[in-house]
This record gives structure tokens, sequence and C-alpha cells, in this order.
């Protein structure tokens, strides 16, 4: 069981490093919410996933309880985290910032 | 085990690193809005492996909740209030 749970947070880990390479080198606001929606929600998952599987490693009423209230956090996420990624966006395009174009070539 | 969840948060810690740089040269605000987001859920990460670290996983727990709730009021207040503003100001890379 062990090893599932040391695959469970490397590939969460993946993830991360996959949604903050991608905030600093998208061009533009816009797409720059892509990874940061998308990447820090599934690494949450996986790595609260992982970890809720570790707590279930001696059995007990408390310890299953404890691991239904770590998916309570992923089911928050879940909710929370599309929210916020759409309220930016929201504020963006009301404050009018307009969104990145392929530079025009000169001559 | 408890090494590997020591290395697994030093990690999340230098990926905070790489957020934060968003945060503090943001070309506008929504942009460090962003980075404060993406930092808040890896702490809510780290949260829980610290309290593996310790054997209080029943207490750091609901910390976890908390600091998740609390993320998202943050994000969603800031959001709106920028909705009206028109004092965000413009790109640099647009000329």
């Amino acid at each position: 069981m062990d090893i599932l749970v040391i695959l469970l947070l490397l590939f969460g880990l993946l993830f991360f490093l996959g949604g903050a390479v991608g905030i600093i080198r998208m061009p533009d606001f816009y797409s720059r919410l892509h990874p940061a929606g998308k990447m820090d929600t599934l690494g949450i998952l996986a790595m609260v996933m992982g970890l809720a599987l570790y707590n279930l490693h001696h059995f007990s009423l408390e310890s299953l309880l404890l691991s239904i209230k770590m998916f309570l956090i992923v089911f928050f996420v879940f909710l929370a985290s599309p929210t916020a990624t759409h309220s930016i966006v929201d504020a963006g395009m009301r404050a009018g910032l307009r969104h990145w174009t392929k530079k025009k070539r000169k001559g | 085990m408890n090494t590997f969840f020591l290395s697994v948060a030093l990690g999340l810690c230098l990926l905070m690193l790489f957020s934060l740089y968003r945060t503090l040269f943001g070309p506008t605000v929504l942009d460090r809005l962003i980075g404060v987001n993406a930092i808040g859920s890896k702490t809510v990460v780290i949260l829980l492996l610290i309290g593996f670290l310790y054997e209080r996983i029943d207490m750091f727990v609901d910390i976890a909740l908390a600091y998740a709730f609390l993320n998202f009021i943050a994000v969603l207040a800031a959001s709106r209030y920028f909705h009206k503003r028109k004092g965000l100001y413009e790109e640099s890379f647009m000329d």
C-alpha cells in the first residue's frame, strides 16, 4: 500500500510542477489561468487521495472518519477552484484587458 | 515514510517560489491574484503533510479545511473588488 501512496504523491507533485511552470511561462493573463485552474485541482486530488490512503493504514472508525473529512476538502476544492477562476476571468473581462495575439511582422 | 513526506513538502515549497515570482512581478493586478491562489492551494497539501509529520492529523485536517475556505473567500472578494475598476493598466507586450 505504501508504494501506491508514494506514486500518488509523486503524481500530484508532477501536476503541481506543470501548473507552476505554466503560470510562469504563459504569455497572457487569460492563458495563465488555464494551468492555474486545472493543474492545481488535479494535483490536490491526487495528493490528498494518497494521504487519505496512508491514513487508513491502521484501520479504525476514527481514521475512516478522518479520511472522509480529507475527501471533504477535495470536494470543496472541486467546487471552489473553478468558481474562483471564473470570477478572476470575469473581473478581467469587465476591466477590459485585451488578450494576447501574435506580434505583427514589420515591413 | 516521514522522510518522504518531508521531501515532498520541501518540493512543494520550491514550487511555491515559482508562483511567488508571478505574484511579485506580475504585469497586472489579476496576475498577482492568480499567484496568490496557486500558493494557497499548495498550502492546503503542506498543512496535511505537517499533520502527518507531527502525528496530529486529527487537528491539522480541520486547519487545512479552514485554510481552503479562507483562500476561496479572499480570491472571490478581491476579484469582485476589481469588477468596476478601470485602473488595471495595460500590459507592456501589446505594442
